[in-house]
């Protein structure tokens, strides 16, 4: 809309008004379209940042809550439930029948959590469909005894403090992609403060380039 | 205050400003591109990722053709996810063939029959285990109280090994001498060794020593015999500097790798290979200690060999020069150690026993028999030990009946000639005669004339749908079971097949489900039946092995070169019986083809076998057979043709090739499966609904190595 229509509209119709400068009813407009800017600019800056997290995750609760703490202070540190096979492959979450090295149909503690695992897997014999926080998407490869035996890596450095943790928080599922909400990161504007924040091909990039000198090559992880 | 269009431009533009300055953008982008890789856009791709886990190794022996390979089973968790060669193993050291290496698609086969099943109307419906083998046991107490128990049949694939003991041993209790087996290369050893050298004897080939291999038409590396083996005793005969001559009316593989082909007339070997040894006979090159052997009926041999088969006259019938016969005759004479061969193709087709003992008679007159590189014969491997049947009088009298026929073919055609069934009940057990038999429709209408049909198969295939009841079994990944080596190789192994994972399906072991019927007979029978289950029973009947077999996984019967000269008896090449002539009038011969992608027995070749064969074998659906430019005028390669043989007509794919004699049709076997499976079935014609059964004079064997055929242009 121009200027000039603008003008000869306010004139035809507001000749018999209340005699506003067409100068500042102009401003008005402009004002008024300014105010109509911001308010648009601000609603969606804040449904992008804020709503549209919560409608592009969905939430998915644990079989039951693990706690982590609890199991380090008893099992000891990471690899007592998460380890390394003799052929050097990763064993991820432990299968039911490594609780059972320590569990049994006899639970040890007074937990509801235990109460259902015992009752749901332990009896039945079925292993426990837990949600992994930091499963990748099935294109990458991932060795972890590369990272963290032969690099000597923590496994605190990816995975942040999970084995202090006390409770499982939900599972954030990305509704379009299936994925987990832990490899974007919480922060929806992807920024990280501690290196377990994200865990994107960016990330991993980062790190190499820091320790290696080379952010690594799309086949290594790309198969 | 008015709302403008100003006040909307400044919304739109605000909403858009405020949308690209928040992560929906960037977030959306990286998710979309993520997206393109997952299986929501793509279903058709995997829909799953193979699952992590532990991985495992385990051992076990290939069951899928008779070639008894170790194999390696590598499993993620509990789940086979890739089947390799076993290393060090006596058979394959290490190799596979493409068939045991897809090994694992049969256990999610289409096919696969999950639950025993019963036949209503022209379809199948579910019925429990117990009633199934209810079912069976009351229909064959039938038969065996009507006092003929010689009216229960079985058909298996091979004699040896303690599944089929165990039918034997139920026919024999049941009081049956009807046990019968698909024509397979073994049987066929044995049957030489037996006319040539006597009762319980077999053969077998040292071609891995051999310096000389003259092969009538053996698929060397077309799936004879063992293989792998065979593909290993190939691999190493250029380092060995050993020959191979093969005599083949086709280009095979096999004649292409050898050092010379002899494209001989197809169904003239037997007049080629006498023709040999009269050439060896005239000028002296036999091995005199050798013939010395020959007790019976040799001076009439030589003579007939030498006023019948002199070259000159063979030379017009196999269309192979004088000259080439007898210096072809000559080098194998003189080889170190020389070898012939016979079994065309993969040796469980077709065969004529003139043939196969015009053949050995060649191994008989140079004398490499028990030697390095040559021919052994020996004991047949008796390494199963059944408990001594109990009969009564009924199985007493049944079994001392005549066999309803000599061979397979005889039996089916007694069937189908008879008025009254002849056959009241037969059990097939892996064997598919409804698709491997010459004259498929004879085997089928002898099937529906014979009262009950109790099919014990993994798969719904062509014999499994003519059955009355299914017994759905274990396939080789899922089972325990004991592979004796067969098929001419040099060694006796007996391997020990063992369950690498849980059955997928409601399905048991073979062995259980005879067990199981023989205990659900009478009395009589069931007293013979007295094992716990099938392991139990596989364990008594091979405990002189049983130990080597549970530790090691196999267990070497013989691997020592046999002692001693046996004794030759040539009487019945002596008699010179005559040759089978291809059935019809027609000017060219259609003979059929063994490809090593392919399978043409028990089990259909895998999804991927298939996947792999070549478009001059099969083109989309469509079966290409092999033509010599020269034999038809007006036909050009993928011309779709028409050809005609006494026993039908089909549509296929002509492929002109030199490497094929003029005169001659090659069509490959395996093709043109019509059960349930969409990545194998309908695919191409099945060459065994063209050409029909021939019996050769005296013998009684299917010799059909082909039919006179027709082609021209659809």
């Amino acid at each position: 809309m121009s200027a000039i229509e603008n003008k000869s509209e306010n004139r035809s119709t507001e000749n018999a008004g209340e005699g506003v400068s067409e100068d500042t009813r102009d401003d008005k407009g402009l004002g008024l379209g300014v105010i109509f800017f911001l308010v648009a600019f601000v609603v969606c800056f804040l449904s992008g940042t804020f709503l549209f997290p919560k409608l592009l995750y969905s939430k998915k609760e644990q079989p039951f809550n693990f706690d982590h703490a609890l199991h380090t202070s008893e099992a000891g540190d990471c690899e007592a439930c998460h380890y390394y096979r003799e052929d050097g492959t990763y064993s991820g979450n432990p299968k039911l029948a490594s609780c059972l090295d320590c569990h049994s149909e006899e639970p040890l503690g007074e937990t509801e959590d235990e109460a259902i695992f015992v009752e749901e897997y332990v009896v039945k014999g079925k292993e426990i469909p837990w949600l992994v926080y930091s499963r990748q998407p099935d294109c990458v490869f991932f060795s972890h005894a590369a990272h963290t035996i032969k690099a000597k890596m923590d496994c605190v450095e990816c995975h942040g403090h999970i084995g202090e943790s006390t409770v499982s928080r939900p599972y954030e599922e990305n509704r379009l992609t299936g994925y987990s909400r832990d490899i974007w990161g919480k922060n929806i504007f992807g920024i990280k403060k501690n290196s377990w924040d994200r865990m994107k091909m960016d990330d991993c990039a980062e790190c190499h380039k820091e320790r290696t000198g080379h952010q690594g090559y799309c086949f290594q992880c790309h198969k | 205050m008015k709302v403008d269009r100003r006040s909307f431009l400044g919304l739109g533009i605000g909403a858009v400003a405020g949308i690209a300055v928040s992560p929906v953008g960037i977030k959306l982008t990286d998710d979309s591109s993520i997206l393109t890789q997952t299986t929501k856009l793509w279903p058709w791709a995997l829909d799953h990722p193979p699952l992590d886990g532990a991985i495992v190794y385990e051992n076990s022996v290939c069951s899928l053709c008779p070639g008894g390979c170790g194999i390696s089973v590598r499993k993620i968790d509990d789940r086979p996810v890739k089947i390799e060669g076993l290393a060090d193993y006596p058979i394959n050291d290490g190799g596979a063939c493409l068939h045991g290496m897809s090994g694992l698609q049969y256990l999610y086969d289409p096919a696969r029959i999950k639950k025993p099943m019963i036949k209503k109307g022209d379809s199948f419906e579910e019925i429990s285990w117990e009633d199934a083998i209810s079912l069976v046991a009351g229909k064959l107490s039938d038969v065996r109280k009507s006092g003929s128990p010689e009216k229960l049949a079985c058909i298996t694939d091979k004699e040896h090994g303690s599944v089929s003991g165990l039918l034997q041993h139920l026919l024999k209790a049941f009081g049956s001498p009807n046990f019968y087996t698909m024509p397979n290369l073994e049987s066929y050893l044995e049957t030489v060794a037996q006319q040539i050298h006597g009762n319980g004897k077999t053969l077998s080939f040292d071609l891995e020593n051999s310096d000389f291999v003259l092969s009538f038409g053996a698929g060397i590396i077309e799936g004879w015999g063992s293989p792998v083996a065979c593909f290993k005793a190939n691999a190493t005969r250029k380092q060995r500097h050993a020959k191979l001559y093969q005599v083949e009316a086709r280009l095979s593989n096999t004649a292409a790798n050898a050092n010379k082909w002899i494209p001989a007339v197809p169904g003239t070997e037997a007049d080629l290979a006498l023709a040999m040894c009269a050439v060896i006979l005239n000028e002296n090159l036999f091995n005199s200690a050798a013939t010395a052997n020959m007790y019976a009926g040799f001076s009439k041999f030589v003579s007939v060999v030498q006023t019948e088969y002199a070259p000159a006259k063979i030379a017009k019938i196999t269309g192979i020069k004088e000259d080439d016969i007898i210096q072809i005759a000559r080098e194998f004479a003189t080889a170190k150690m020389p070898v012939a061969v016979f079994g065309k193709g993969k040796g469980d087709g077709a065969q004529s026993l003139k043939e196969m003992a015009a053949v050995h008679a060649l191994n008989c007159l140079v004398g490499n028999v028990n030697k390095k590189g040559g021919v052994f014969v020996q004991d047949k491997a008796q390494y199963l030990e059944f408990p001594a049947v109990k009969m009564d009088g009924i199985a007493s009298k049944g079994a001392a009946k005549a066999r309803t026929g000599q061979y397979i073919g005889q039996m089916l055609d007694a069937v189908n000639a008879s008025a009254e069934p002849v056959v009241e009940a037969l059990i097939v057990y892996n064997a598919n005669p409804c698709y491997s038999l010459h004259d498929t429709r004879r085997v089928k209408q002898a099937m529906s004339k014979i009262p009950f049909v109790v099919s014990i198969s993994s798969f719904l295939d062509e014999t499994a749908m003519e059955a009355d009841i299914i017994l759905p079994c274990h396939t080789f990944l899922e089972r325990f079971e004991d592979v004796p080596s067969s098929g001419g190789f040099s060694k006796t192994v007996v391997g020990l097949t063992k369950p690498v994972v849980n059955p997928i399906f409601d399905t048991k072991n073979a062995g259980d489900c005879i067990i199981e019927i023989g205990k659900a007979l009478d009395q009589a029978v069931a007293a013979n039946f007295e094992w716990e289950n099938y392991e139990d029973c596989l364990q008594a009947v091979t405990s002189s092995i049983w130990d080597s077999l549970s530790e090691e996984g196999y267990a070497v019967v013989s691997d020592t070169i046999p002692s001693g000269s046996p004794g030759v008896d040539v009487s019945f090449l002596a008699q010179n019986p005559a040759t089978v002539q291809a059935q019809g009038d027609f000017n060219l011969t259609l003979i059929p083809v063994d490809n090593i992608r392919l399978l043409s027995g028990a089990i259909a070749a895998s999804a991927f076998a298939i996947k792999t064969v070549s478009d001059t074998v099969l083109t989309k659906k469509e079966t290409v057979v092999e033509i010599n430019p020269l034999t038809v005028k007006g036909l050009k390669d993928k011309d779709l043709a028409t050809l005609t043989t006494p026993m039908g007509s089909a549509n296929v794919r002509v492929h002109l090739n030199e490497g094929i004699r003029p005169g001659v049709i090659g069509m490959v076997e395996g093709l043109g499966h019509t059960f349930d499976n969409k990545y194998v079935s309908n695919k191409g014609v099945n060459v065994n609904d063209l050409i029909g059964q021939v019996l050769e004079p005296g013998t009684g064997l299917d010799a059909a190595f082909g039919i006179k055929a027709k082609i021209s242009r659809a």
